[in-house]
Protein backbone atom coordinates (compact mmCIF):
# COMPACT_ATOMS: atom_id res chain seq x y z
CA UNK A 1 0.00 0.00 0.00
CA UNK A 2 1.06 3.62 -0.43
CA UNK A 3 2.83 4.54 3.15
CA UNK A 4 0.64 7.28 5.44
CA UNK A 5 -2.15 6.98 2.76
CA UNK A 6 -4.92 5.83 5.02
CA UNK A 7 -5.04 6.76 8.95
CA UNK A 8 -6.63 5.38 12.54
CA UNK A 9 -8.60 8.39 13.53
CA UNK A 10 -11.23 6.66 15.93
CA UNK A 11 -9.69 4.40 18.62
CA UNK A 12 -11.36 2.74 21.97
CA UNK A 13 -11.50 -0.44 23.97
CA UNK A 14 -14.46 -1.46 25.74
CA UNK A 15 -15.78 1.21 28.64
CA UNK A 16 -15.18 -2.05 31.19
CA UNK A 17 -12.43 -4.51 31.08
CA UNK A 18 -11.57 -7.77 32.65
CA UNK A 19 -14.58 -9.66 34.04
CA UNK A 20 -18.31 -8.51 32.76
CA UNK A 21 -20.63 -11.21 33.14
CA UNK A 22 -22.91 -8.74 32.00
CA UNK A 23 -22.98 -8.06 28.57
CA UNK A 24 -22.82 -10.61 25.44
CA UNK A 25 -20.47 -10.71 22.65
CA UNK A 26 -22.51 -8.82 20.26
CA UNK A 27 -22.99 -6.17 22.90
CA UNK A 28 -18.85 -6.16 23.69
CA UNK A 29 -18.60 -4.76 20.04
CA UNK A 30 -21.05 -2.83 20.17
CA UNK A 31 -20.01 -1.11 23.64
CA UNK A 32 -16.04 -0.62 21.60
CA UNK A 33 -17.74 0.78 18.54
CA UNK A 34 -19.64 3.32 19.98
CA UNK A 35 -16.70 4.46 21.85
CA UNK A 36 -14.20 4.57 18.98
CA UNK A 37 -17.24 6.55 17.71
CA UNK A 38 -17.24 9.06 19.95
CA UNK A 39 -14.23 9.21 19.68
CA UNK A 40 -13.90 10.73 16.37
CA UNK A 41 -17.65 12.26 16.02
CA UNK A 42 -19.08 9.76 14.08
CA UNK A 43 -22.32 8.36 13.87
CA UNK A 44 -23.26 4.93 12.48
CA UNK A 45 -24.56 6.49 9.44
CA UNK A 46 -20.94 7.51 8.72
CA UNK A 47 -19.28 4.38 8.04
CA UNK A 48 -19.06 2.33 5.20
CA UNK A 49 -17.30 -0.33 6.15
CA UNK A 50 -17.21 -3.14 8.34
CA UNK A 51 -14.79 -5.92 9.56
CA UNK A 52 -14.44 -8.04 12.67
CA UNK A 53 -13.72 -12.06 13.26
CA UNK A 54 -15.45 -14.01 15.81
CA UNK A 55 -18.69 -12.30 15.20
CA UNK A 56 -20.41 -12.17 11.72
CA UNK A 57 -19.43 -8.41 10.03
CA UNK A 58 -23.28 -9.02 8.92
CA UNK A 59 -24.66 -9.34 12.78
CA UNK A 60 -21.97 -6.91 13.46
CA UNK A 61 -23.19 -3.89 11.07
CA UNK A 62 -26.87 -4.51 11.95
CA UNK A 63 -26.68 -4.21 15.15
CA UNK A 64 -24.79 -1.00 14.74
CA UNK A 65 -27.39 0.46 12.20
CA UNK A 66 -24.74 0.21 9.34
CA UNK A 67 -25.25 -0.32 5.70
CA UNK A 68 -21.63 -0.61 4.24
CA UNK A 69 -20.56 -0.89 0.70
CA UNK A 70 -16.99 -2.83 1.88
CA UNK A 71 -17.23 -6.14 4.54
CA UNK A 72 -14.60 -7.95 5.48
CA UNK A 73 -14.81 -11.35 7.40
CA UNK A 74 -11.19 -12.26 7.65
CA UNK A 75 -10.73 -14.14 10.63
CA UNK A 76 -7.51 -16.28 11.25
CA UNK A 77 -7.06 -15.61 14.90
CA UNK A 78 -5.96 -13.25 17.24
CA UNK A 79 -4.17 -10.93 14.58
CA UNK A 80 -7.11 -10.26 12.25
CA UNK A 81 -7.48 -7.17 13.43
CA UNK A 82 -4.10 -6.50 11.82
CA UNK A 83 -5.28 -8.49 8.80
CA UNK A 84 -8.42 -5.95 8.78
CA UNK A 85 -6.04 -2.64 9.30
CA UNK A 86 -4.28 -3.76 6.27
CA UNK A 87 -7.07 -4.48 3.88
CA UNK A 88 -9.15 -1.44 4.92
CA UNK A 89 -6.13 0.22 3.87
CA UNK A 90 -5.94 -1.04 0.80
CA UNK A 91 -9.90 -0.78 0.18
CA UNK A 92 -10.18 2.86 1.16
CA UNK A 93 -7.24 3.39 -1.67
CA UNK A 94 -8.96 1.86 -3.93
CA UNK A 95 -12.82 3.62 -2.90
CA UNK A 96 -13.97 0.64 -1.81
CA UNK A 97 -15.27 3.09 0.94
CA UNK A 98 -14.47 5.88 2.82
CA UNK A 99 -14.78 5.09 6.56
CA UNK A 100 -13.78 1.83 7.65
CA UNK A 101 -14.73 0.27 11.22
CA UNK A 102 -12.80 -2.90 12.83
CA UNK A 103 -14.54 -4.06 16.16
CA UNK A 104 -13.51 -7.31 18.85
CA UNK A 105 -15.77 -8.42 21.65
CA UNK A 106 -15.26 -11.43 23.10
CA UNK A 107 -16.75 -13.10 26.36
CA UNK A 108 -13.41 -14.70 26.75
CA UNK A 109 -13.77 -15.14 30.89
CA UNK A 110 -18.23 -15.65 31.08
CA UNK A 111 -19.08 -16.89 27.75
CA UNK A 112 -22.30 -14.61 27.32
CA UNK A 113 -23.39 -15.40 23.82
CA UNK A 114 -19.95 -17.04 23.11
CA UNK A 115 -19.50 -20.29 21.03
CA UNK A 116 -18.17 -23.29 22.13
CA UNK A 117 -14.28 -24.05 21.33
CA UNK A 118 -12.69 -27.29 19.48
CA UNK A 119 -12.25 -28.76 16.20
CA UNK A 120 -14.78 -31.13 14.44
CA UNK A 121 -13.63 -34.76 14.73
CA UNK A 122 -13.37 -35.13 10.87
CA UNK A 123 -11.71 -31.83 10.31
CA UNK A 124 -7.51 -32.28 10.92
CA UNK A 125 -6.84 -31.15 13.98
CA UNK A 126 -10.03 -33.82 14.91
CA UNK A 127 -8.47 -36.55 13.65
CA UNK A 128 -4.21 -35.60 14.05
CA UNK A 129 -4.22 -33.70 17.46
CA UNK A 130 -7.24 -33.57 19.51
CA UNK A 131 -7.20 -37.50 20.28
CA UNK A 132 -4.03 -36.91 21.70
CA UNK A 133 -5.38 -34.94 24.46
CA UNK A 134 -4.31 -31.27 23.46
CA UNK A 135 -6.77 -29.26 25.47
CA UNK A 136 -6.85 -25.93 24.18
CA UNK A 137 -3.86 -23.18 23.86
CA UNK A 138 -2.05 -23.83 27.08
CA UNK A 139 -0.96 -26.91 25.66
CA UNK A 140 -0.41 -26.57 22.16
CA UNK A 141 1.05 -23.49 21.17
CA UNK A 142 3.78 -23.89 23.58
CA UNK A 143 4.76 -27.26 22.27
CA UNK A 144 7.57 -26.02 19.84
CA UNK A 145 9.56 -24.70 22.80
CA UNK A 146 11.51 -27.79 24.54
CA UNK A 147 12.71 -27.67 20.66
CA UNK A 148 13.60 -24.55 20.59
CA UNK A 149 15.47 -24.49 24.06
CA UNK A 150 17.38 -27.40 22.87
CA UNK A 151 18.64 -25.77 20.00
CA UNK A 152 18.94 -22.55 20.87
CA UNK A 153 19.85 -22.61 24.21
CA UNK A 154 16.87 -20.63 25.61
CA UNK A 155 16.59 -21.09 29.54
CA UNK A 156 13.48 -21.69 31.55
CA UNK A 157 14.66 -18.16 33.81
CA UNK A 158 14.48 -16.17 30.35
CA UNK A 159 11.66 -17.52 29.52
CA UNK A 160 10.26 -16.39 33.02
CA UNK A 161 11.80 -13.10 32.43
CA UNK A 162 9.07 -12.27 29.73
CA UNK A 163 6.13 -12.28 31.93
CA UNK A 164 8.45 -10.22 34.91
CA UNK A 165 9.48 -7.72 32.35
CA UNK A 166 5.70 -7.15 31.45
CA UNK A 167 4.62 -6.74 34.84
CA UNK A 168 6.82 -4.18 34.87
CA UNK A 169 4.67 -2.14 32.83
CA UNK A 170 1.52 -3.64 33.55
CA UNK A 171 2.40 -1.73 36.77
CA UNK A 172 2.13 1.32 35.13
CA UNK A 173 -1.76 0.93 33.38
CA UNK A 174 -4.48 1.23 36.31
CA UNK A 175 -6.41 -1.04 33.57
CA UNK A 176 -3.87 -3.92 33.60
CA UNK A 177 -5.81 -6.55 35.51
CA UNK A 178 -2.38 -7.82 37.03
CA UNK A 179 -0.30 -5.38 38.32
CA UNK A 180 1.80 -6.49 41.71
CA UNK A 181 5.42 -6.82 40.64
CA UNK A 182 6.85 -10.58 40.43
CA UNK A 183 10.38 -11.75 40.20
CA UNK A 184 11.82 -15.09 38.06
CA UNK A 185 11.42 -16.84 41.17
CA UNK A 186 7.80 -15.98 41.46
CA UNK A 187 7.19 -17.12 37.99
CA UNK A 188 9.21 -20.39 38.01
CA UNK A 189 6.91 -21.24 41.13
CA UNK A 190 3.84 -21.00 39.83
CA UNK A 191 1.53 -23.23 38.96
CA UNK A 192 2.31 -25.65 36.11
CA UNK A 193 0.30 -25.81 32.98
CA UNK A 194 2.16 -27.65 30.79
CA UNK A 195 5.58 -28.66 31.22
CA UNK A 196 7.89 -26.15 30.46
CA UNK A 197 4.99 -23.84 30.69
CA UNK A 198 3.95 -22.30 34.43
CA UNK A 199 0.84 -20.20 35.04
CA UNK A 200 2.72 -16.90 34.77
CA UNK A 201 3.99 -17.52 31.32
CA UNK A 202 0.35 -18.15 29.95
CA UNK A 203 -1.91 -15.20 29.59
CA UNK A 204 -5.01 -14.14 31.42
CA UNK A 205 -8.83 -15.18 29.99
CA UNK A 206 -10.56 -12.01 30.05
CA UNK A 207 -13.79 -10.12 29.04
CA UNK A 208 -13.34 -7.23 26.46
CA UNK A 209 -13.43 -5.37 23.15
CA UNK A 210 -11.96 -3.11 20.90
CA UNK A 211 -12.49 -0.92 18.05
CA UNK A 212 -10.97 1.19 15.20
CA UNK A 213 -11.90 3.37 12.64
CA UNK A 214 -9.58 4.63 9.48
CA UNK A 215 -10.31 6.89 6.78
CA UNK A 216 -8.10 8.45 4.15
CA UNK A 217 -5.28 10.53 5.02
CA UNK A 218 -6.82 13.25 3.58
CA UNK A 219 -9.61 13.40 5.18
CA UNK A 220 -7.88 12.68 8.72
CA UNK A 221 -7.36 16.28 9.28
CA UNK A 222 -10.97 17.09 10.05
CA UNK A 223 -10.64 14.71 12.92
CA UNK A 224 -10.80 15.67 16.28
CA UNK A 225 -8.19 13.14 17.08
CA UNK A 226 -4.44 13.21 16.47
CA UNK A 227 -4.11 10.75 13.06
CA UNK A 228 -2.27 7.72 13.35
CA UNK A 229 -0.87 6.62 9.92
CA UNK A 230 -0.62 3.53 8.46
CA UNK A 231 3.21 3.21 7.15
CA UNK A 232 3.11 -0.41 6.17
CA UNK A 233 1.17 -3.58 6.65
CA UNK A 234 1.76 -6.98 6.43
CA UNK A 235 -0.26 -10.04 6.83
CA UNK A 236 0.84 -14.18 6.22
CA UNK A 237 -0.23 -18.15 7.44
CA UNK A 238 1.71 -21.43 8.21
CA UNK A 239 -0.26 -24.15 8.98
CA UNK A 240 -3.41 -25.15 11.08
CA UNK A 241 -1.92 -27.34 13.14
CA UNK A 242 0.79 -26.25 15.58
CA UNK A 243 2.22 -30.03 14.93
CA UNK A 244 2.83 -29.31 10.95
CA UNK A 245 4.96 -26.09 11.47
CA UNK A 246 7.98 -26.38 9.13
CA UNK A 247 10.40 -25.23 12.22
CA UNK A 248 9.62 -25.73 15.46
CA UNK A 249 11.99 -22.51 16.71
CA UNK A 250 10.88 -20.13 14.17
CA UNK A 251 7.27 -18.65 12.63
CA UNK A 252 7.54 -18.41 9.21
CA UNK A 253 4.04 -16.75 8.99
CA UNK A 254 6.32 -14.30 11.64
CA UNK A 255 8.77 -13.70 8.87
CA UNK A 256 6.62 -13.30 5.87
CA UNK A 257 4.45 -11.17 7.44
CA UNK A 258 7.06 -8.90 8.83
CA UNK A 259 9.25 -8.62 6.01
CA UNK A 260 6.61 -7.14 3.90
CA UNK A 261 5.84 -4.52 6.66
CA UNK A 262 9.15 -3.65 6.91
CA UNK A 263 9.61 -3.19 3.14
CA UNK A 264 6.43 -0.96 2.71
CA UNK A 265 7.28 0.85 5.52
CA UNK A 266 10.70 1.30 4.37
CA UNK A 267 12.33 1.80 7.82
CA UNK A 268 15.10 0.31 9.59
CA UNK A 269 14.71 -1.42 13.19
CA UNK A 270 16.66 1.26 14.49
CA UNK A 271 13.70 3.48 13.42
CA UNK A 272 10.94 1.63 15.98
CA UNK A 273 10.27 3.42 19.29
CA UNK A 274 7.90 1.03 20.31
CA UNK A 275 6.63 -2.66 19.36
CA UNK A 276 3.67 -4.96 20.50
CA UNK A 277 4.04 -8.65 19.73
CA UNK A 278 1.11 -10.71 20.80
CA UNK A 279 2.34 -12.66 23.90
CA UNK A 280 -0.81 -15.20 24.32
CA UNK A 281 2.31 -17.27 25.88
CA UNK A 282 6.16 -16.58 27.02
CA UNK A 283 7.88 -17.55 24.29
CA UNK A 284 5.92 -15.73 21.29
CA UNK A 285 7.85 -12.38 22.11
CA UNK A 286 11.01 -14.20 21.97
CA UNK A 287 10.21 -15.94 18.67
CA UNK A 288 9.02 -12.47 17.15
CA UNK A 289 11.99 -10.57 18.49
CA UNK A 290 13.74 -13.08 16.02
CA UNK A 291 11.63 -13.53 12.98
CA UNK A 292 10.81 -9.49 12.36
CA UNK A 293 14.76 -8.92 12.70
CA UNK A 294 14.86 -7.24 15.99
CA UNK A 295 17.63 -9.73 17.15
CA UNK A 296 19.41 -12.36 15.95
CA UNK A 297 18.60 -16.28 16.08
CA UNK A 298 19.05 -17.34 19.36
CA UNK A 299 19.40 -13.64 20.71
CA UNK A 300 16.00 -12.49 22.16
CA UNK A 301 16.08 -14.20 25.38
CA UNK A 302 19.55 -12.11 25.94
CA UNK A 303 18.22 -8.88 24.81
CA UNK A 304 15.30 -9.06 27.17
CA UNK A 305 16.81 -10.20 30.49
CA UNK A 306 19.04 -7.35 29.47
CA UNK A 307 16.40 -5.09 30.34
CA UNK A 308 16.46 -3.60 26.91
CA UNK A 309 12.28 -4.20 26.45
CA UNK A 310 11.39 -2.72 30.08
CA UNK A 311 10.62 0.73 30.86
CA UNK A 312 13.31 3.01 29.81
CA UNK A 313 14.97 0.02 28.12
CA UNK A 314 15.98 0.88 24.00
CA UNK A 315 12.99 -0.99 22.90
CA UNK A 316 9.77 -0.51 24.64
CA UNK A 317 8.00 -3.84 24.60
CA UNK A 318 4.27 -4.38 25.13
CA UNK A 319 3.48 -1.39 27.17
CA UNK A 320 -0.16 -2.42 28.47
CA UNK A 321 1.39 -5.50 29.88
CA UNK A 322 0.56 -7.45 27.03
CA UNK A 323 -1.71 -10.64 27.58
CA UNK A 324 0.21 -12.12 30.12
CA UNK A 325 -0.74 -8.98 32.50
CA UNK A 326 -3.10 -6.69 30.45
CA UNK A 327 -6.12 -8.49 29.42
CA UNK A 328 -6.86 -11.67 27.25
CA UNK A 329 -10.16 -12.29 25.45
CA UNK A 330 -8.61 -14.46 22.93
CA UNK A 331 -8.46 -12.50 19.89
CA UNK A 332 -5.76 -10.03 21.42
CA UNK A 333 -4.35 -8.14 18.24
CA UNK A 334 -6.91 -5.51 19.04
CA UNK A 335 -5.37 -4.46 22.21
CA UNK A 336 -1.74 -4.43 20.90
CA UNK A 337 -3.50 -2.45 18.01
CA UNK A 338 -5.13 0.00 20.73
CA UNK A 339 -1.47 0.70 22.61
CA UNK A 340 0.07 1.65 19.64
CA UNK A 341 -2.52 4.11 18.86
CA UNK A 342 -2.48 5.38 22.55
CA UNK A 343 1.20 5.93 22.48
CA UNK A 344 1.20 7.44 18.84
CA UNK A 345 -1.53 9.96 20.18
CA UNK A 346 0.47 10.40 23.32
CA UNK A 347 -1.86 9.20 25.68
CA UNK A 348 -0.50 5.58 27.16
CA UNK A 349 -0.41 5.42 31.08
CA UNK A 350 3.04 4.07 30.15
CA UNK A 351 3.91 6.68 27.50
CA UNK A 352 6.94 5.97 25.61
CA UNK A 353 7.97 9.84 25.59
CA UNK A 354 8.48 11.22 21.83
CA UNK A 355 7.21 7.89 20.22
CA UNK A 356 7.01 8.04 16.17
CA UNK A 357 6.75 5.02 14.95
CA UNK A 358 5.27 1.72 16.67
CA UNK A 359 4.32 -1.31 15.42
CA UNK A 360 1.38 -4.58 16.36
CA UNK A 361 2.33 -7.70 15.48
CA UNK A 362 -0.19 -10.11 15.88
CA UNK A 363 -0.53 -13.92 15.94
CA UNK A 364 -3.18 -15.81 14.65
CA UNK A 365 -4.35 -19.64 16.09
CA UNK A 366 -1.19 -21.39 17.36
CA UNK A 367 1.59 -19.73 15.10
CA UNK A 368 -1.18 -20.48 12.33
CA UNK A 369 -1.27 -16.85 11.13
CA UNK A 370 0.45 -13.47 11.40
CA UNK A 371 -0.05 -9.78 11.06
CA UNK A 372 1.77 -6.55 11.15
CA UNK A 373 0.95 -3.09 11.39
CA UNK A 374 3.64 -0.49 11.17
CA UNK A 375 2.40 3.03 12.30
CA UNK A 376 3.32 6.44 12.53
CA UNK A 377 2.53 10.03 13.50
CA UNK A 378 4.09 12.17 11.46
CA UNK A 379 2.91 13.12 8.31
CA UNK B 1 -13.22 -49.65 24.92
CA UNK B 2 -16.79 -49.14 25.27
CA UNK B 3 -16.13 -46.28 27.97
CA UNK B 4 -13.46 -44.87 25.97
CA UNK B 5 -14.57 -40.91 26.06
CA UNK B 6 -11.47 -38.99 24.60
CA UNK B 7 -11.91 -37.73 20.97
CA UNK B 8 -11.82 -40.15 18.26
CA UNK B 9 -10.75 -39.38 15.13
CA UNK B 10 -13.72 -39.50 12.35
CA UNK B 11 -12.22 -40.00 8.65
CA UNK B 12 -13.01 -38.29 5.69
CA UNK B 13 -12.77 -40.16 2.37
CA UNK B 14 -9.05 -38.95 1.78
CA UNK B 15 -7.83 -40.00 5.12
CA UNK B 16 -9.31 -43.33 5.30
CA UNK B 17 -6.43 -45.20 3.94
CA UNK B 18 -4.58 -44.20 6.92
CA UNK B 19 -6.91 -45.05 9.46
CA UNK B 20 -7.48 -48.34 7.84
CA UNK B 21 -3.40 -48.86 7.96
CA UNK B 22 -3.72 -47.85 11.70
CA UNK B 23 -6.05 -50.51 12.03
CA UNK B 24 -3.70 -52.64 10.34
CA UNK B 25 -1.23 -52.55 12.69
CA UNK B 26 0.45 -49.91 9.78
CA UNK B 27 1.86 -46.30 9.58
CA UNK B 28 0.85 -45.26 5.99
CA UNK B 29 2.31 -42.29 4.29
CA UNK B 30 1.86 -40.85 1.00
CA UNK B 31 4.41 -40.15 -1.53
CA UNK B 32 4.39 -38.31 -4.54
CA UNK B 33 4.84 -39.91 -7.99
CA UNK B 34 6.29 -36.73 -9.39
CA UNK B 35 8.67 -35.44 -7.31
CA UNK B 36 8.80 -37.42 -4.45
CA UNK B 37 7.82 -35.38 -1.30
CA UNK B 38 6.41 -37.34 1.27
CA UNK B 39 2.95 -36.03 2.28
CA UNK B 40 1.16 -35.55 5.60
CA UNK B 41 -1.49 -35.00 6.93
CA UNK B 42 -2.67 -37.15 3.83
CA UNK B 43 -4.57 -35.54 0.83
CA UNK B 44 -5.12 -36.49 -2.81
CA UNK B 45 -2.49 -34.61 -4.28
CA UNK B 46 1.10 -33.09 -3.72
CA UNK B 47 1.55 -29.62 -1.81
CA UNK B 48 4.99 -28.77 -3.02
CA UNK B 49 4.26 -29.83 -7.23
CA UNK B 50 0.54 -30.00 -7.43
CA UNK B 51 0.62 -33.52 -8.82
CA UNK B 52 -2.71 -35.42 -8.44
CA UNK B 53 -0.60 -38.55 -8.49
CA UNK B 54 0.19 -39.87 -5.23
CA UNK B 55 0.81 -43.06 -3.96
CA UNK B 56 0.59 -44.79 -0.31
CA UNK B 57 3.25 -46.79 0.79
CA UNK B 58 4.36 -48.33 4.43
CA UNK B 59 6.33 -46.11 6.67
CA UNK B 60 9.01 -47.53 9.25
CA UNK B 61 7.28 -46.33 11.69
CA UNK B 62 10.34 -44.72 13.57
CA UNK B 63 10.98 -41.56 14.11
CA UNK B 64 12.64 -39.62 17.23
CA UNK B 65 11.32 -36.89 19.74
CA UNK B 66 10.84 -33.75 18.15
CA UNK B 67 9.39 -31.62 21.12
CA UNK B 68 6.84 -32.04 23.35
CA UNK B 69 4.45 -30.64 26.69
CA UNK B 70 3.66 -32.55 29.64
CA UNK B 71 0.41 -31.53 29.74
CA UNK B 72 -1.23 -30.36 33.59
CA UNK B 73 -4.58 -29.30 32.65
CA UNK B 74 -6.29 -32.66 31.15
CA UNK B 75 -8.32 -32.35 28.37
CA UNK B 76 -11.83 -33.70 28.87
CA UNK B 77 -11.29 -38.28 29.37
CA UNK B 78 -7.93 -37.64 29.77
CA UNK B 79 -8.03 -36.92 33.52
CA UNK B 80 -7.21 -40.19 34.75
CA UNK B 81 -3.81 -39.73 33.19
CA UNK B 82 -2.42 -36.13 33.88
CA UNK B 83 0.11 -35.02 33.62
CA UNK B 84 0.59 -36.47 30.52
CA UNK B 85 2.85 -35.68 27.49
CA UNK B 86 1.61 -33.88 24.12
CA UNK B 87 4.65 -34.97 21.86
CA UNK B 88 5.30 -34.04 17.93
CA UNK B 89 7.32 -37.20 16.44
CA UNK B 90 9.80 -36.21 13.36
CA UNK B 91 9.21 -39.74 11.01
CA UNK B 92 12.64 -40.80 9.44
CA UNK B 93 10.73 -40.06 6.10
CA UNK B 94 10.20 -36.28 7.38
CA UNK B 95 6.49 -35.48 8.15
CA UNK B 96 5.95 -34.43 12.42
CA UNK B 97 3.11 -36.32 13.42
CA UNK B 98 1.49 -35.13 16.83
CA UNK B 99 1.39 -38.13 19.17
CA UNK B 100 1.20 -39.50 23.19
CA UNK B 101 4.23 -41.28 24.29
CA UNK B 102 3.76 -44.62 26.19
CA UNK B 103 5.80 -46.76 27.73
CA UNK B 104 7.95 -44.01 29.21
CA UNK B 105 7.75 -41.77 32.47
CA UNK B 106 5.99 -38.66 31.60
CA UNK B 107 8.87 -36.92 33.13
CA UNK B 108 11.21 -33.99 31.85
CA UNK B 109 14.01 -36.66 32.52
CA UNK B 110 13.07 -39.36 31.03
CA UNK B 111 11.71 -37.64 27.94
CA UNK B 112 14.96 -36.11 26.45
CA UNK B 113 14.55 -34.43 23.13
CA UNK B 114 15.63 -36.32 19.92
CA UNK B 115 15.44 -40.07 21.09
CA UNK B 116 14.71 -42.74 18.94
CA UNK B 117 10.99 -43.45 19.10
CA UNK B 118 9.00 -46.25 17.30
CA UNK B 119 5.55 -46.83 16.94
CA UNK B 120 2.54 -48.81 18.26
CA UNK B 121 -1.13 -49.01 17.83
CA UNK B 122 -3.57 -48.32 20.12
CA UNK B 123 -7.26 -49.79 19.61
CA UNK B 124 -9.75 -46.90 21.01
CA UNK B 125 -12.97 -48.36 18.85
CA UNK B 126 -14.13 -50.84 16.37
CA UNK B 127 -12.43 -48.90 13.40
CA UNK B 128 -9.88 -47.00 14.54
CA UNK B 129 -6.70 -47.55 16.33
CA UNK B 130 -4.34 -44.58 17.56
CA UNK B 131 -0.36 -44.46 16.52
CA UNK B 132 1.39 -43.67 19.63
CA UNK B 133 4.97 -43.78 20.26
CA UNK B 134 7.40 -45.30 22.63
CA UNK B 135 11.14 -45.17 23.03
CA UNK B 136 12.59 -47.77 20.57
CA UNK B 137 13.30 -51.02 22.02
CA UNK B 138 11.25 -50.65 24.80
ZN1 LIG C 1 5.18 -33.46 -5.78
Amino acid sequence: MKQKSVAIVGAAETTQMGIIPDMSVIELHADAALNAMADCGLKPSDIDGVATAGESPVAVAHHLGITPTYVDGTSVGGCSFMLHVRHAAAAINEGLATTVLITHGESGRSRVGAGRFGPAAASLQGQFEAPYGASGPPSMFTIPVLRYMKELGLTHEQLAMVAVVQREWAGMNPRASFRDPITVEDVLNSRMIAYPFRLLECCLVTDGGGALILTSASRAKDFPTKPVYILGTGESTETPMVSQMEDFTSSKAFRVSGKKAFDEAGISHADVDHLMIYDAFAHLPIYALEDLGFCKRGEAAGFIWEGNTRPGGKLPLNTNGGGLSYMHSGMYGMYALQESVRQLRGTAPAQVPGAKISISHGVGGMFAASGTIIMTNEK
Amino acid sequence: MADYRKPIPQPTPETQPFWDGTKAGELRLQRCDACSNVIFPPRPFCPRCASRSVSWFKATGKGKLWSYVINHRPAPGFEQEAPYAIAVVKLDEGPHMMTNIVDCPQTPEALQLDMAMEVVFQPVSETISLPKFRPAGA
